[in-house]
């Protein structure tokens, strides 16, 4: 199993490391468009989401992960990540990738000062997952299509869609790698 | 379901681990702050003066006109940072209060107390701190600083100190890597590092935060050579609004970050940007005037 971090900007090697531990044959960094073509799945890591969002688009990234993505390839993006899969994004015109069909509210706990650590119950995961919310987003609405993973105070901030799945903490930030586990699963289902 | 704990160390230094790779830009007002938004910058730095109109100056540098942080607080979606006076714990607690993501307790500005630095764990906001070597960056840690830096040579264009405070930390961290146990204890008192971060390194090979490089970048391949080095990540202060054209510098020295190995890259993002900021050679600097001295 090829799994591939984009690595424009933002946490990759935690990630890499994540995967690593969950058990991936393979996790590789993905700098370049043709660094895609031979991977079974894909993580879009945190990080500035402007920042990487225009990276994207300079490098071509935009077309080439929707593609990706409309080819059943699973991706899973966590915070800036989960921003850049959105279809809407509350309060702006425009969304990055749109594959999956979410809203999510930017920087919705407030500054850095509010941000937090909770353990949290994951549906399929984990009953006590600890998720760190650093800036965060959450998702304030998912198609009848999506199904929740998780909430904090009744907000959606863990989701999946088919081949796509979303949280808006961070768990390449923990020493925890169940949810990675359950990611790269996805990947297999949709290989077979 | 546990509480929510705000102001842990992983929330700290998470927060500067999601900055990897990218560039943080000083700027004096909202457009400025649009600008590095709009090219791709990670997070702002919000100042009065940058640090080359800081030297030109003179006098004492203090934290900045606190209309100018709110200004820039307002005007962008990415982190905000701002600096306090090494020591000033007042300004820290003020700049906190307002809502700015990151402190700098820095150099840049003139030192409120030329014994100690700030408590930085008893903050919610996590900071960044310059170091010249392993010691004084572990020292840093120790006090709770969740993001180091090169100090550099602030506000020269000169990438020559920052070059040579980052070799000197990763070479330290090589050695100590390399160090049997029972020589731990000694290097501890070497370089005045807290023992139980030294032994961090000597286990990881690595800080048990990031490190980024700042002082004295200036150009697209100054910050690639940053990373070659082994920065997750640069500041550039003066180098873009004071080049020629501080958007495209801007945007230039982003890629150049992001992609510091490809060298036709690089050269295509190089050329045509105009000027970069004129520098100032180290050695015509009076020893009292240089920021990298200040920090204990």
């Amino acid at each position: 199993m090829k799994i591939g971090v984009l690595a424009l900007q933002g946490a990759v090697a935690e990630h890499i490391r994540m995967l690593e531990l969950a058990g991936a044959s393979e996790a590789r960094t993905v700098k370049k468009v043709d660094d895609l073509h031979d991977l079974d799945g894909l993580v879009i890591p945190g990080g500035e989401s402007t920042t990487i969002s225009k990276l994207m688009h300079k490098y071509g990234f935009m077309e080439e992960i929707r593609k990706f993505g409309l080819e059943q390839r699973p991706i899973f993006g966590t915070c800036a990540g989960a921003i850049l899969l959105a279809k809407r994004i509350n309060g702006q015109d425009d969304a990055h990738l749109q594959l999956m069909d979410i809203k999510v509210e930017r920087n919705a706990y407030g500054r850095q000062k509010d941000s937090f650590e909770i353990k949290l119950p994951i549906a399929g995961v984990a009953s006590d997952f600890p998720a760190v919310f650093i800036r965060a987003p959450y998702i304030m609405e998912i198609s009848d299509r999506g199904q929740v993973l998780a909430k904090h105070e009744e907000k959606i901030v863990a989701a999946r869609e088919g081949h796509y799945l979303a949280a808006a903490f961070h768990p390449e930030l923990t020493e925890d790698y169940r949810f990675h586990k359950y990611f790269l699963e996805m990947v297999k289902e949709y290989r077979s | 379901m546990s509480e929510a704990q705000v102001g842990t160390t992983r929330v700290k230094r998470g927060m500067a681990e999601m900055q990897k790779g990218g560039v943080i830009m000083d700027v004096v007002n909202a457009e400025q702050a649009k600008i590095a938004e709009a090219a791709g910058a990670v997070a702002v730095m919000a100042l009065e003066r940058v640090p080359s109109d800081i030297r030109a100056a003179g006098g004492v540098a203090r934290m900045a006109d606190l209309s100018i942080v709110e200004e820039v607080l307002k005007a962008v979606s990415i982190p905000v940072m701002a600096k306090a006076r090494i020591g000033h714990f007042v300004e820290a607690r003020v700049l906190e209060s307002m809502g700015v993501d990151y402190l700098d307790e820095s150099e840049v500005l003139t030192p409120a107390d030329d014994l100690y630095h700030i408590n930085k764990k008893e903050f919610t906001v996590p900071f960044v701190c310059g170091a010249r070597d392993l010691g004084e960056a572990l020292r840093r840690i120790g006090e709770g600083a969740s993001m180091i830096r090169t100090k550099g040579e602030p506000g020269t264009g000169n990438i020559v100190e920052a070059v040579r405070h980052m070799r000197t930390v990763q070479a330290q961290i090589r050695k100590v890597q390399s160090m049997s146990y029972d020589e731990l204890m000694a290097e501890a008192k070497n370089l005045g590092a807290p023992y139980d971060l030294l032994e961090y390194v000597h286990k990881n090979g690595k800080l048990p935060v990031v490190n980024f490089a700042a002082g004295g970048v200036a150009t697209p391949s100054d910050a690639a050579l940053m990373m070659h080095l082994g920065a997750d990540g640069v500041f550039v202060g003066s180098g873009i609004f004071k080049s020629e054209n501080p958007e495209k510098f801007a945007r230039a020295i982003v890629e150049a970050t992001t992609h510091y190995t490809d060298y036709e890259l690089i050269a295509r993002v190089s050329k045509g940007l105009g000027t970069a900021m004129t520098g100032i050679e180290i050695s015509k600097i009076r020893e009292a005037d240089r920021m990298q001295e200040r920090g204990w």
